[in-house]
Parts: structure tokens; C-alpha cells; sequence
């Protein structure tokens, strides 16, 4: 696959449609030269981040579309995901299971932790309707994985 | 337009003789699978000390399926009434179990023999 190539997929604001970014995140790993388990990463990221734009950015409003453009350099996968949100403004916490388990906090709320340990960069824009992101990049390492 | 999860329940016996639940998943395990999971584990009603949840046949897992399962550690914790154990994880989803720190409430195992046998 030619470095500099771009992608773009619209999902409906549907919980279950993050599969289909997901499976075209990984078709491009793949041709990019991935490993599986740098794949599986990936997946679980770009998953997460469209649940919550899906959930949280676009309010499960199917009106709205939530956008995933996935962008190669010859050494990394880019991949944002908009939607028409206000955008994150907290950072993402490390989920403290213990309290979860004793009820006292909820048992959700670990999507963005999971998307910050799986990939290299994870970063979260605010911006106005449509504009609103979370970007994630994965990078080919040294070895050629 | 989630794909459907199925949830089976069946029996085992330890060496020592103990009865083990085992609740086998298939298919995808997302928001959409809350009431399925939770009723097949309230379904064993006290009834097994020990339960293993088998992944096996899981083809998605999300974070919203990830706390279906810490809901249920939640509920075991406050019944007191069961030891948990996971087996079947792709080695990717152990890590993500891992990273969420599940495994320090239901031990991970690499299948369902070692799994029967730690318990």
C-alpha cells in the first residue's frame, strides 16, 4: 500500500456500527504491515473512541453521522474520529477497579484509559459541532512489525 | 445493529469434589448483552461456590461488556457467594482484562482444564 493514503468511512450514530471502523482500521493496518497483536490494539481503540462518539459526542441521535478518517504515512496509521459533540475536556483516569467492584463508582467509563494504553498517541480536541475529535496513531516500529 | 450474544450454563466437578458453573459466551458482548449475562449468572441463584466464565466463542468484547463483567464481580462481592475464574481470552483481551485490573477479582486461565483444576 502506497504511503499518503486516505480513508474516510460516515457511521450512523448506532452502538454496533463502531465495527465497521473498526474493521476498516484494521484492513489498513494490515496492508500497512501491522502485527496482529498491533492490530487487535487498534481494533479495540478505534472501537472505544467511536462508542463514545456515538454515545456521548452525537447522543445516539440518528440525525447525526459520526466521521472516521484514517490517514498512512509511510511509518504510522492515523485515525480521527469526529462527531458533533462539545468534545472531552477531562483527561483520561486509570479506572480504579477495586472501587468498582465495591460499588463505589460506576463499572463503565474505561473507554478512553483502554484507548490511551493501546495505541502510541491518543489526543482529544474540542471544537464546535463537527469538529470535535479524538485522535489516535499507531507507528510501524524499527523491527518492521 | 448489534450482533447477538448467547449465553450457555453447565456443570463441572472439581477433584474435590466441588461444583463449578460454567457460563459459555458467544458472539458479541456489548451494552446490549447487560440483561442476557446478568440473568444467566442470577439464574445459578446461589447455587455454585465457584463460577467460570468461558470467552471462547466471543467474537467482539467492549468496554461496555467489560463492566457487564465487573458488575457481576460486584454482585458476587456482595453476596459473598462465589470464587470467579475467566478462561478462553484471546491473549489480546487478557491484556485488556488486565489493564482494567479484572484479573485481581477473577483469576485468567489459559483454558478450561487449568481453570477446573486451580479451583
Amino acid at each position: 500500500m502506497k504511503s499518503g493514503s486516505f480513508v474516510q468511512v460516515r457511521l450512523p450514530s448506532e452502538l454496533g456500527y463502531e465495527k465497521v471502523a473498526m474493521s476498516t482500521a484494521a484492513s489498513m493496518a494490515s496492508l500497512m504491515g501491522f502485527s496482529t497483536d498491533r492490530i487487535e490494539d487498534l481494533k479495540t481503540a478505534v472501537a472505544e473512541a467511536c462508542i463514545n462518539a456515538i454515545e456521548h459526542g452525537n447522543q445516539l441521535n440518528d440525525s447525526l453521522a459520526v466521521g472516521v478518517v484514517l490517514s498512512s504515512t509511510a511509518d504510522q496509521l492515523e485515525v480521527k474520529v469526529i462527531d458533533d459533540g462539545s468534545g472531552v475536556r477531562d483527561l483520561p483516569t486509570v479506572p480504579d477497579i477495586d472501587r468498582k467492584v465495591l460499588g463505589e463508582e460506576g463499572p463503565r467509563g474505561m473507554g478512553m484509559f483502554l484507548i490511551q494504553g493501546l495505541v502510541d498517541e491518543a489526543e482529544w480536541h474540542q471544537g464546535p459541532p463537527g469538529k470535535s475529535f479524538v485522535r489516535l496513531v499507531i507507528r510501524l516500529d524499527k523491527e518492521g512489525q | 445493529m448489534q450482533a447477538a450474544t448467547k449465553v450457555t450454563q453447565r456443570w463441572t466437578t472439581t477433584v474435590s469434589g466441588s461444583s463449578v458453573a460454567i457460563l459459555t459466551f458467544s458472539g458479541d458482548i456489548s451494552s446490549a448483552s447487560k440483561d442476557l449475562i446478568l440473568g444467566a449468572y442470577h439464574a445459578l441463584d446461589g447455587t455454585a461456590a465457584k463460577v467460570l466464565l468461558d470467552f471462547r466463542g466471543v467474537e467482539y468484547i467492549n468496554s461496555s461488556g467489560i463492566a457487564i463483567i465487573i458488575q457481576m464481580l460486584l454482585e458476587a462481592g456482595k453476596s459473598g457467594s462465589h470464587a470467579f475464574g475467566i478462561f478462553g481470552l484471546s491473549p489480546h483481551f487478557q491484556k485488556v482484562f488486565t489493564m482494567v485490573g479484572i484479573n485481581k477479582y477473577a483469576t485468567l486461565y489459559s483454558d478450561e482444564s487449568a481453570a477446573v483444576a486451580a479451583l
